[in-house]
């Protein structure tokens, strides 16, 4: 296990290396200057310097990479374009809420997830089973965005049970948390349900009942333990779609997060900013993947003693 | 599928055993309602796509999707505007027609494109391994960090929001999607026998890997490009919605949702028609893609 997981620590040093460099470059493959870029086509000659020389984009480009390489680490990503706030200052002031709002969507989904996943493999084919996997069906063809919109006419437009925008209180985060993890829900959904019936179907689950071990308990001791184990595969994945998805849910309920700081960053011509929030993305979702990993291996091992 | 050895094999075996195949595989799909139903919404959808696509100056059946007509601003439906008029007059339903052929056009391109780099890369890894299996996997492994819709935003933001380049950054956000995939079932179509067989034969790589290990893996790859172009959209609606995708005045549903949502208090139908048809398709692929893989890969679960 120990190997394993050294193993796996090793493998992070080049996928992150290479996330670093995709990140460098996003500023150093578009065409033209990017100092012009960022200062905007009719600026004048002198701002444009200012940014070249503040940046260092006249030294070669390996001396650039590995500068902003060593700052990274030390979690320096320069500093904003529009305010000269450090990049970092920007960033861990709104990663809290996006952070904050991914792991509500996360606890949302999984709930609705498994408990929709569970009660559709043990009534296969019977109304309730069809009613949820069609639900869930909906669930993963709605553009989030879209789902907040209407969420957002019915419930803070019509009923005014809800606040339209922001984030803090109840009343303002019921609806992105819904938004963001209605998706998960249905991918949990029916990742559940096919896991669920994949072991219902076999001897020991029939030995059990067998025995005479209630059927509740079958269900939840027996097969769901099992079952689990692809499932918590895609929930790591899905940890990563909703610090993505959140750019769309923050967009649409004018959320101050990470997401947003992005757009704005990218609408503004904010390089460094737009690059420091998404390798801070990235990194997580390495790191997260990586504590799945071995969460699944560990749960697996458990399965082969048995 | 396979030509190795004429003299062996009778010429009608193969195109009968293939003709067998199919038929087998659609008495399948058709058994699968749901399926069927995605099928024909797909096809109804690609026929009136066509009307958008004929003509670049906003015109479709007769009227100008892009007319702006400011007395008749925030109107709601009605028998003469059916989906209602956005904040410059203009008809939605129009414009919903009228954008229908670029919601499935990128969709498309993206995925093809996403194909067509993917596939190859997923084949030479899983052929060859080693070495060069190990830098590609790890290459995808870093696209791969970059979740969902992250990748493509990233590379919008350099290139620049226009049509196109929503399509490239979704294609390339996509690609290690369809290496992977193509990896995994070529690392096990390439231990069969019968590979060794026609390699013993003295077959060349590339005839191996194109004629005889390709075909063999077609299932998974026609399932996830089918699943794919589902996701595609909804990236590039979720990119134009943001801004970033495609521009206005294009009708893009995306951008339409955009437009719209300063209006929600006056008028919700703006942000409500283009978002369900946004639905209506995500969800005809979704069905056929889950019907097909059904009937093409019933080992694959998801």
């Amino acid at each position: 296990m120990t190997k394993f997981i050294i193993r796996r620590l090793f493998q992070l040093i080049p996928v992150l290396l290479g996330v670093t460099v995709l990140v460098f470059s996003l500023m150093h493959l578009t065409p033209g200057n990017p100092a012009v870029i960022m200062a905007g086509e009719s600026a004048p000659e002198a701002t444009v310097k200012a940014i070249e020389a503040r940046l260092g984009l006249n030294d070669p480009l390996y001396e650039q990479y590995f500068r902003f390489l060593g700052n990274a680490a030390q979690l320096d990503f320069g500093s904003s374009i529009r305010d000269n706030i450090p990049v970092f200052n920007h960033i861990s002031a709104r990663f809290a809420i996006t952070l904050e709002l991914s792991v509500m969507a996360m606890i949302f989904s999984v709930f609705w997830g498994l408990l929709a996943g569970i009660i559709s493999a043990v009534r296969r084919y019977t109304f309730e089973d069809v009613a949820m996997m069609v639900v869930a069906l909906f669930g993963l063809s709605m553009p989030n965005f879209w789902l907040g919109l209407m969420l957002i006419q019915w419930f803070a437009i019509e009923f005014q049970i809800f606040k339209p925008t922001g984030w803090g209180s109840l009343e303002q985060n019921v609806l992105p948390v819904i938004t963001l993890g209605t998706a998960g829900a249905a991918i949990i959904a029916r990742m559940t349900r096919s896991s669920m019936l994949d072991v219902i179907d076999q001897d020991y689950i029939r030995t059990a009942r067998a025995k005479g071990v209630k059927e509740g308990t079958v269900i939840l001791r027996h097969a769901l333990k099992n079952a689990m184990i692809p499932v918590i595969t895609v929930i790591g994945i899905q940890f990563g779609s909703f610090l993505a998805g959140s750019v769309l849910t923050e967009s649409v309920f004018a959320i101050n997060g990470l997401g947003r700081l992005i757009i704005d960053s990218i609408l503004q011509r904010d390089f460094p900013v737009v690059q420091g929030a998404i390798l801070v993305i990235a990194v997580v979702f390495v790191i997260v993947n990586l504590v799945v990993d071995i969460t699944y291996r560990l749960l697996n091992k458990r399965v082969d003693l048995n | 599928m396979s030509n190795i050895q004429p003299s062996q094999v009778p010429a009608t075996k193969p195109a009968n055993r293939r003709l067998d195949n199919f038929k087998d595989f659609y008495k399948k799909l058709r058994k699968n309602k749901a399926a069927l139903v995605g099928l024909y919404v797909l096809v109804f959808l690609f026929f009136v796509s066509i009307f958008g696509a004929l003509d670049a100056n906003y015109n479709i059946l007769g009227v100008n999707s892009n007319a702006t007509n400011l007395t008749d601003k925030l109107l709601g439906p009605s028998a003469q505007y059916w989906f209602g008029t956005d904040h410059l007059g203009r008809d939605i339903f129009y414009r919903v027609l009228h954008g229908m052929y670029i919601t499935l056009g990128v969709g498309f391109a993206a995925t093809f494109m996403a194909a067509l780099v993917g596939v190859p890369i997923g084949l030479l890894a899983g052929y060859y391994g080693g070495w060069l299996d190990t830098v590609i996997m790890r290459l995808m492994d870093v696209l791969l960090a970059f979740p969902g819709i992250l990748l493509a935003l990233a590379i919008v933001s350099v290139l620049g929001g226009s049509t196109f380049n929503v399509t490239v950054a979704i294609a390339i956000g996509a690609l290690p999607q369809f290496a992977r995939i193509v990896r995994g079932s070529t690392l096990t179509t390439r231990k069969l026998e019968y590979i060794d067989a026609i390699r013993a034969l003295g077959a060349r790589d590339g005839k191996i890997i194109f004629q005889h290990i390709l075909p063999n893996i077609m299932s998974p790859i026609i399932v996830n490009t089918t699943l794919f172009v589902a996701t595609a959209i909804l990236s590039a609606a979720g990119l134009s919605f943001l801004g970033l995708g495609v521009q206005p005045p294009t009708p893009e549903w995306g951008a339409m949702l955009n437009d719209g949502r300063n209006y929600m208090y006056q008028a919700a139908h703006i942000t409500f028609f283009p978002g369900m048809m946004i639905v209506i398709v995500v969800l005809a692929f979704n069905l056929f893609g889950d019907g097909l893989r059904d009937a093409l890969d019933p080992k694959a679960k998801k």
